[in-house]
């Protein structure tokens, strides 16, 4: 038995959720495929950045698009998402660095955005108290802050759910196809048809485009986290470095996250990942000379989640260049979470109205290869 | 002492100096291969001969005769080339073998080409009303106690729960002239019956003498309640009364302790994070690693021994040690086996030595109001979250223990799931009417046990990292 749906989103991670959600608002009955549960990797075990710090130009109007929906969570899902914005803060530790920081900020100003705002040692150690004394200034986004990425990317697929699109986990979407002007998947011994197929398959989505004629150069990676135990409160943005790899994030429960994208081994095909403890140990060794506060602190655990990555480090989103109603939301290269709201409520607007006022252009699949259609 | 292990890779590695640990890593080491014995403790023994080698214990028949079988497993291990290190923890073990290991307050890496884990057990958790205040403890960290500084409750002291340790704890704690007042006995009447077809089994097994003739030991001292069907400890800030209910008639007896302990369930927590596959176990409600005859997991290269394995006892555990062993050897060394045990000789010792061990799974298999809470009663004790908490998270979607993560922070506190895996589980399943086996387990994580952020920013830098520093 087929089920007639208005459009299928393959994948139940903050992406998948968010366009489902947005289908509904818009009035489309949408079914979100998921093999897992949604939120079981990158989307639900992520650093939970609200970051339009530090974005690639192509994504920044994305970027800001998200942050108007991030600060109005509440409203949108009934849930909190525990996002709170103290700001993130990008500090440079030295003068060369911080050089590199004024530039940015200048070409920022110069495109037309302001979210950016560079800052000297004083303000620095005003946002930032336990910073080394050596740094001497760094960049600051303060609408920007952290979000709690498993309940987030819960929370979307719980609203969507309430607003009447149709869930499947813990069964993977199996031979997708077209024919006749819909697309058809497997799903168990279910099968669903929509005029519109959104891939929003993390690190399986690559396959899935692949599998279409769409391949691009796509990478799975597994960047590690760990959490220490609980400490006194002493840091409230989140602070991430100019010159190394490190981001840093203390929760109001006192725990710290320490992320910054050193990579486990990802083995995808069993859902695992094995950690790499001589990087960790380097992220450890960044800590323990920025944050003396840090250095009794107990690693309590660590993890990695499966995502992809771009070549280029931009997502792909926006239509197929080759299928009609084939739509990619997919490789978000390490800093896909805050723009999930965002990309959702585009994706919906994509596939409703056909456009979108929000400027996408420069992510589109057929930066890989010209368009056929 | 506490020194770092004085290779990088070894044939063998064996975790936990318990029964089993410490049978293997002797079986191994007397075959020839390069062995490394890394073990939690200050001396070897793991629970079950805890302080062998150092108790102040002294009259034997005090702790009694299985007691002291450890010392001879200990003279054996030190009679072989083993490398054995305590005070070890080791903090993270992946499916390339490759293991981190904490000694003396710095942290080592080192490779093996099999490993035998041999962690043991852990009590299971008993999440009764009032289980968190202070004066409520286990009767294992009784145990540890009484066996490493001969300690013992003097204050007004009830034991509640069931099992053999219970009798074993009981009998130690009277022996060298400790108080208890009260015995509370759990025992679900209706056991009696089920058990009672494995019963032949039991009487001729070596538990069964022995077990009886300690019950009668502590029931000649102690008053003992047993059909308890009901179980609560109150007291404010501090355990002031335990309450019951027996034959349907409550009671409240004043109590400065109350010790609990219904079993003993595998310790999973380091297999787990290695990514070795566990399965549900109806029969001894936990979870226990999927493993062929000799021992191994689902990850190539490591096998599982003792209790970690499945709970078999003592005697059980260190066969199931010198199996894992000798399929180690014959894996790397198969001519060296030859001086071994024939597998044949093992594989009927240990059919022996599980003799009976149906019967006491039957007969002390808990009961659901004891395994499963509810209420304001707490599941996690590092976050504080309750039975209630639990249900109304399933309530608005959450699926499973790793989705309940992301409502209630449960098993991610400093224990790992150590306290509430199994009941998280349990009240899932009973909830959304699955089995334990479909609700699934958290995802563990290293490091399996803390380690401080001094310590890992200290580890030994990569050979890249190294020669990046010499170039300048």
């Amino acid at each position: 038995m087929t089920q007639n749906v208005d459009a299928i989103v393959v994948g139940g991670g903050i992406h998948g959720c968010s366009t489902t959600l947005h289908l509904c608002l818009a009035g489309l009955k949408p079914v979100l495929i998921e093999k897992d549960y949604a939120g079981r990797h990158a989307s639900g075990v992520n650093a939970g950045g609200v970051r339009q710090l530090a974005r690639h130009i192509p994504e920044i109007p994305l970027s800001i698009r998200s942050m108007g929906i991030w600060e109005k969570i509440s409203d949108l899902l009934d849930d909190d998402c525990s996002f709170e914005s103290y700001g993130q803060v990008l500090v440079a530790e030295n003068e060369e660095e911080l050089a590199v920081c004024r530039a940015r900020v200048a070409e920022l100003n110069a495109l037309g955005f302001t979210h950016e705002e560079l800052i000297d040692g004083a303000e620095l150690r005003r946002l930032v108290p336990a910073v080394a004394e050596t740094c001497p200034g760094g960049v600051v986004s303060r609408r920007d802050g952290a979000a709690n990425p498993a309940q987030t990317t819960t929370a979307f697929r719980r609203k969507a759910q309430q607003l009447g699109a149709t869930v499947r986990e813990g069964v993977a979407a199996t031979n997708i196809r077209y024919s006749d002007g819909l697309w058809y998947v497997d799903v168990g011994s279910e099968s669903f048809a929509a005029p519109v197929l959104v891939n929003a398959a993390g690190a399986w989505a690559g396959k899935i485009a692949a599998a279409l004629g769409e391949p691009v150069p796509v990478e799975t990676v597994a960047p590690m986290l760990m959490i220490t135990s609980r400490v006194p409160h002493f840091i409230d943005p989140v602070v991430i470095l100019r010159g190394r790899k490190l981001s840093f994030k203390q929760f109001s429960n006192g725990t710290v996250l320490i992320g910054g994208g050193h990579l486990a081994t990802p083995y995808q095909d069993r859902n695992e990942t094995v950690l790499d403890w001589k990087s960790l140990a380097i992220s450890a060794r960044t800590v323990f000379e920025l944050f003396p506060v840090m250095r009794s602190a107990t690693i309590v655990r660590a993890w990695a989640g499966i995502e992809a990555k771009m070549k280029d480090d931009i997502p792909v989103f926006g239509p197929s260049s080759r299928h009609k109603g084939l739509y990619h939301q997919f490789g978000f290269s390490l800093h896909g979470f805050q723009l999930g709201p965002g990309a959702g409520a585009v994706m919906a607007e994509l596939i409703v109205n056909g456009g979108t006022q929000t400027r996408i252009s420069d992510l589109g699949i057929d930066r890989f290869h010209p368009t056929t259609l | 002492m506490t020194v770092a292990p004085k290779r990088e890779d070894y044939d063998v590695v064996v975790i936990g100096a318990g029964p089993a640990g410490l049978a293997a890593a002797a079986t191994s080491a007397e075959a020839g291969l390069s062995t490394l014995l890394l073990d939690e403790n200050v001396g070897p023994g793991g629970q079950v001969f805890r302080a062998i080698s150092s108790t102040p214990v002294t009259d034997r028949n005090q702790l009694g005769a299985d007691y002291w079988v450890g010392a001879d497993l200990v003279r054996s291990l030190r009679a072989s080339s083993a490398e054995v290190i305590h005070r070890a923890t080791v903090w993270s073990l992946d499916r390339n073998l490759d293991i981190a290991v904490s000694v003396g307050g710095a942290s080592a890496f080192v490779k093996a080409k099999r490993m035998i884990l041999a962690t043991g057990a852990l009590e299971r958790p008993f999440p009764i009303p009032g289980w968190t205040l202070p004066g409520v403890m286990t009767a294992g960290a009784a145990q540890t106690m009484l066996k490493s500084s001969a300690l013992v409750p003097d204050g007004r002291t009830v034991i509640a729960g069931q099992g053999p340790l219970l009798w074993l704890l009981a009998a130690q704690i009277l022996r060298l002239g400790g108080r208890i007042d009260r015995i509370l006995d759990t025992t679900e009447r209706g056991n009696y019956f089920a058990a009672l077809p494995h019963a032949l089994a039991f009487v001729t097994s070596p538990y069964f003498a022995k077990g009886l003739s300690m019950m009668r030991e502590v029931k000649a001292k102690v008053q003992v309640v047993s059909g308890i069907t009901e179980l609560s400890a109150s007291g404010d800030g501090q355990l002031a009364s335990v309450s019951y209910v027996a034959g349907g008639k409550r009671e409240t007896i004043p109590a400065d302790l109350l010790l609990l302990h219904q079993g003993v369930v595998p310790n999973v927590n380091l297999a787990m994070s290695a990514g070795i596959e566990h399965r549900w176990d109806d029969l001894q409600l936990c979870w226990s690693p999927v493993l062929d005859a000799s021992g191994n997991s689902s990850v190539a290269g490591i096998a599982i021994a003792g209790d970690g394995a499945g709970i078999g006892g003592a005697n059980a555990a260190v066969v199931r040690g010198r199996i894992a062993a000798r399929a180690a050897v014959e894996a790397l060394v198969p001519a060296a086996a030859a001086k071994l045990a024939p597998m044949a000789t093992l594989r009927s010792e240990l059919a022996k030595a599980e003799r009976g061990r149906v019967f006491l799974d039957t007969l002390f298999r808990p009961s659901p109001q004891f395994r499963i809470p509810t209420g304001d009663t707490i599941v996690c004790r590092c976050e504080e979250v309750t039975a209630k908490d639990v249900l109304d998270s399933v309530a608005i979607g959450a699926t499973g223990p790793n989705q309940l993560k992301a409502y209630r922070r449960t098993g991610m506190g400093p224990c790992q799931g150590r306290l509430c895996g199994l009941t998280v589980t349990e009240l899932m399943a009973q909830a959304r009417n699955k089995t334990p086996q479909e609700i699934g387990y958290y995802r563990l994580r290293a490091p399996v046990k803390p380690i401080t952020l001094a310590e890992l920013a200290a580890v030994p830098k990569s050979g890249a990292d190294v020669k990046a520093v010499v170039r300048g």
